[in-house]
């Protein structure tokens, strides 16, 4: 078993419950511990880049410190949760005002610097995994499914903070779609924001994003989306007039592996 | 340019540590932002706005309310400069002013729905408010 310390946010509690279940169940079935810490605070949904902002990143550096105190790497699976979780890391790890402003904030017993190592859940089934071992767990594969990956914006940029894969060419969730046994779809719009937030100022911003990338992955082919993030999810199955069905990473990766009873619902 | 606007400049330069002499106005950043269709200033106006100063026209544009900071103008800018964190200061400058916030947390029911994640409501705030 190896252990990870998990920070599962707030929407896996509450709006995406199915995320949440089917990480924790393929966790174990996988051999991965997620230890949930107390106390953890939600990440504000969005990290703030200014300079001058310092109350806003420390849920973030909490939950980072936490698995620091443990002896952990630090697991995320909402794609917002890990956007704000690794810019925060790597700002505290190269900005030095930032970093002394934080921790005379928090006064920790031993100073906070970017010590924990961050993953996303799909790096975890990359890199501690493995792919090839991940194929070999498969029970149900997802053959002949056409699969169209969508990264959306938070997933992989900023590339320097995030550092998980190549933004404008990605391939860790065509990979992990080859691994659970679906055929991945390559589509333009894969990597190219679904209009966010921006529901609440003109909900037309996100109905015209998300179309155009529900109608990408559509004339390319998919059955099937696929996303890590709650508000894509929101967006693609709410907003864009798609019919194509969206499903969570983990859902799928669920099905795969053989767990009964998997919700298509988020 | 006048010491108002000098003090408004310097504030948006520390704030986002973004350097605008960097820009050579390709405009590659505004080429692939997806909100380019809602914003009245692009991503590469604000570079160069700032640099000239103008930054009271930029926080009274509804443009600051339409960047998805999707990070596509950080990646895809060939020198750097990483525009998104710019329209983020910029954006901060203006709803931490008195009144300045764009969203009222009593507007807020009448746009929920069942399905709606807190993300977007956590994210809104944070963006939409002080
Ligand atoms: S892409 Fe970069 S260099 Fe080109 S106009 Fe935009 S900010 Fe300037
Ligand atoms: S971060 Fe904002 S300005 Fe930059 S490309 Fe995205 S929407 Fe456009």
């Amino acid at each position: 078993m190896k252990n990870f310390t998990y920070y599962p946010g707030c929407t896996l509690r509450t709006k995406a419950k199915e995320l949440d279940r089917c990480a924790r169940v393929c966790a174990e079935i996988l051999g991965i511990n997620l230890e949930e810490p107390a106390d953890w605070q939600c990440c504000g949904g969005a990290y703030t880049t200014a300079k001058d902002e310092i109350a806003t990143k420390l849920s973030a550096v909490r939950v980072l410190n936490s698995a620091k105190e443990a002896g952990n790497p630090l697991i995320t699976v909402c794609s917002a949760c890990h956007n704000v979780i690794k810019q925060t890391n790597y700002d505290i790890s190269h900005d030095d005002e930032m970093c002394g402003k934080v921790n005379r904030y928090l006064g920790l017993s031993e100073n906070y610097s970017g010590e924990t190592i961050v993953y996303h859940y799909l790096e975890m089934l990359r890199d501690v995994i493995g792919f090839e071992n991940l194929a070999k767990q498969v029970k149900k594969p997802l053959k002949g499914v056409k699969i169209a990956p969508y990264y959306g914006c938070l997933l992989l940029r900023p590339k320097k903070a995030l550092a998980m894969d190549d933004p404008e060419n990605p391939s860790i969730m065509e990979n992990f779609i080859k691994a659970i046994g679906g055929t991945p779809v390559v589509y333009a719009q894969r990597n190219e924001c679904c209009g966010a937030y921006t529901i609440f100022e003109d909900k037309n911003q996100a109905v015209e994003r998300s179309a155009k990338i529900a109608e990408s992955a559509r004339e390319m082919g998919a059955d099937m989306i696929i996303t890590a993030c709650p508000l894509c999810m929101y967006n693609l199955k709410k907003n864009s007039g798609c019919d194509i069905p969206v499903r969570y990473f983990t859902e799928v990766l669920a099905e795969a592996l053989g767990v009964e009873e998997v919700g298509n619902e988020q | 340019m006048n010491s108002k606007n000098e003090n408004l400049k310097e504030q948006v330069l520390r704030a986002s540590g973004v350097n605008v002499l960097k820009c050579m106005r390709c405009g590659k950043c505004s080429g692939t932002c997806p909100a380019y269709g809602e914003m009245e200033y692009h991503p590469h106006q604000f570079v160069y706005m700032i640099e000239k100063g103008d930054i009271e026209k930029l926080m009274n544009s509804p443009s600051i309310y339409r960047c998805l900071t999707c990070f596509a103008c950080v990646d895809r800018c060939p020198r750097g400069v990483e525009p998104a964190k710019a329209v983020e200061a910029v954006r901060l400058m203006a709803v931490r002013k008195q009144d300045g916030n764009r969203l009222k947390p009593e507007q807020i029911p009448d746009m929920l729905d069942e399905d709606m994640p807190q993300q977007a409501i956590v994210t809104a705030l944070r963006k939409y408010r002080k």
